[in-house]
């Protein structure tokens, strides 16, 4: 029944965050504020665990694909596979649900607390839309362009990896990227990674805006957030691993 | 002038505000005093719309506010301006841009003229030379007065302010409050304040209504604070030995 409840607030917020901006010259200025905020200071984690990532399944590939009859192309095959299906989507998805979730809940749960928010409210803006929608617009838009870089750094990690330690040769790694390659993973990741853009974006803000009480409040929706995106991430991961691969 | 009319408000079954009704005047200082936890707040925020009222009316002008769905209130908030206990000003933005968002929001001045009008606001609330910095880097009291310079660059026809004091040493509270009072007259807005600090109501009530447990019990000036004969509101107001003494005086 709460969830039922819940679910219903949820839909109802949406609905106030995809409301006619206010004033669109505003709306473009929080746009890209949030872009550069949400997506270009997120380009740092990104690059360093799509590059860890990468050279970790090139290693595990490698250390398990041991039999002389299996080529050696085949561990780049496998890598790049991985991470262009799964890993640069889900991945990027969870560390992000972390690493913007959280801002987003504090940031909106800061501003209820402080009664920022009714500030906004009283001056007839509609609040959720005004601080919401450029959040979420920004992220859905920046979160592919991670995940396509994250693509690119993981592959070049695990050509790094398996080139130093010599478990693959140069030569293999590349052909094994490029052997069968089929575009349409890519498109798939892309589609996974703007709802998860989506899920992020608008569970976090949900939660911060909801907030009553003081900062002990603030940092719990906070977490509410990071782990209700985690847990959506995961299950939408199998739908649309059900629906577009099936 | 704002018209509150038999008011009621309840949160998950208790009642708070029982049968509140009220006239504010326009170009003066209307005061809502009682104790803490008597719903005071709780009436301010539903006159402003942030609470929706279980019963009775709220009228601004000659409209029913209460009776408007958010679109509809929207010509009425713009004519609002309200100073938060805490401020509420936007953290992520300095004194200049926070002074500035209602006129980005509703105006169609150019860049000039709304600096201009920021700087404008700003004087007028004795703040000079802080329109970079942000509220983190300023005192709470001129936390307060940028408070009152983004709630009066729209020009209001309504001023709402929760306890503007609180938090305030007694020489800047009288600040604010002369700077409500100047400001109230100046522009001939309806002001109302919410407070318990009786230096406020001494220094600048011209219209005081007291409420407790949610019902209005007294009305009137501060002049007749000290004559009257209403048990809840003397023990109120006369907590304090000061004002003990200050009655005893009187006498």
């Amino acid at each position: 029944m709460k969830f039922l409840e819940e679910f219903g607030r949820y839909i109802n917020f949406l609905k106030r965050v995809f409301a006619k901006p206010e004033k669109h010259s505003v709306f473009v200025k929080h746009f890209f504020n949030e872009a550069v905020l949400l997506g270009t200071n997120s380009i740092g984690i990104v690059l360093i665990i799509a590059v860890f990532m990468g050279a970790v399944i090139t290693l595990q590939t490698a250390y398990n694909i041991e039999m002389p009859f299996i080529p050696k192309y085949t561990i780049g095959l496998a890598a790049r596979d991985s991470i262009l299906l799964e890993f640069s989507s889900s991945i990027v998805g969870l560390i992000l649900a972390g690493k913007v979730g959280s801002s987003i809940a504090s940031e909106i749960g800061t501003m209820r607390v402080t009664e920022q928010i009714d500030a906004i409210e009283i001056m007839g803006i509609n609040s959720a839309g005004f601080l919401v929608l450029p959040k979420v617009m920004a992220f859905m838009i920046m979160m592919p362009f991670l995940v396509l870089l994250s693509m690119g750094v993981g592959i070049t990690g695990g050509w790094l990896a398996g080139s130093l330690t010599g478990v693959v040769p140069s030569a293999d790694y590349i052909y094994g990227i490029q052997y069968a390659f089929i575009p349409f993973y890519i498109t798939y990741s892309l589609i996974k990674s703007v709802v998860f853009a989506f899920l992020i974006s608008t569970i976090s803000s949900y939660q911060g805006y909801f907030v009553k009480g003081g900062s002990l409040e603030v940092g719990k929706s906070s977490t509410k957030a990071v782990v209700t995106s985690c847990i959506l991430i995961l299950l939408f991961n199998l739908l649309l691993t059900q629906l577009m691969l099936a | 002038m704002i018209e509150v009319q038999n008011v009621e408000k309840s949160f998950y079954g208790k009642q708070i505000l029982h049968d509140v009704s009220a006239t504010f005047k326009a170009g003066q200082t209307n005061l809502i005093i009682g104790q803490s936890g008597h719903g005071k707040t709780v009436l301010l925020k539903s006159m402003v719309g942030l609470h929706e009222i279980d019963s009775g009316k709220i009228i601004y002008g000659d409209q029913v506010f209460s009776e408007m769905n958010f679109k509809e209130q929207k010509s009425i908030r713009k004519e609002i301006g309200m100073l938060f206990q805490g401020s509420a000003l936007f953290d992520s933005s300095t004194v200049q841009e926070n002074v500035m968002f209602p006129l980005d929001m509703f105006s169609k001045m150019s860049k000039e003229e709304k600096l201009e009008r920021v700087n404008f606001c700003l004087k007028r609330v004795n703040l000079e030379n802080v329109n970079h910095l942000f509220p983190s880097e300023i005192s709470g009291g001129m936390q307060k007065r940028v408070a009152i310079a983004r709630a009066i660059a729209l020009n209001p026809k309504y001023l709402f302010c929760d306890e503007p004091n609180s938090g305030l040493d007694p020489k800047t509270s009288i600040v604010i409050d002369n700077l409500i009072y100047e400001i109230t007259k100046e522009y001939g807005i309806t002001t109302i304040i919410n407070t318990h600090d009786m230096n406020s109501v001494m220094g600048i009530g011209e219209q005081i209504i007291f409420i407790h447990e949610g019902k209005k019990c007294w009305e009137g000036t501060k002049e007749e604070i000290f004559t009257a004969s209403e048990e809840r509101l003397n023990n109120f107001v006369f907590a304090s030995e000061l004002f003990k003494t200050i009655k005893n005086n009187l006498k």
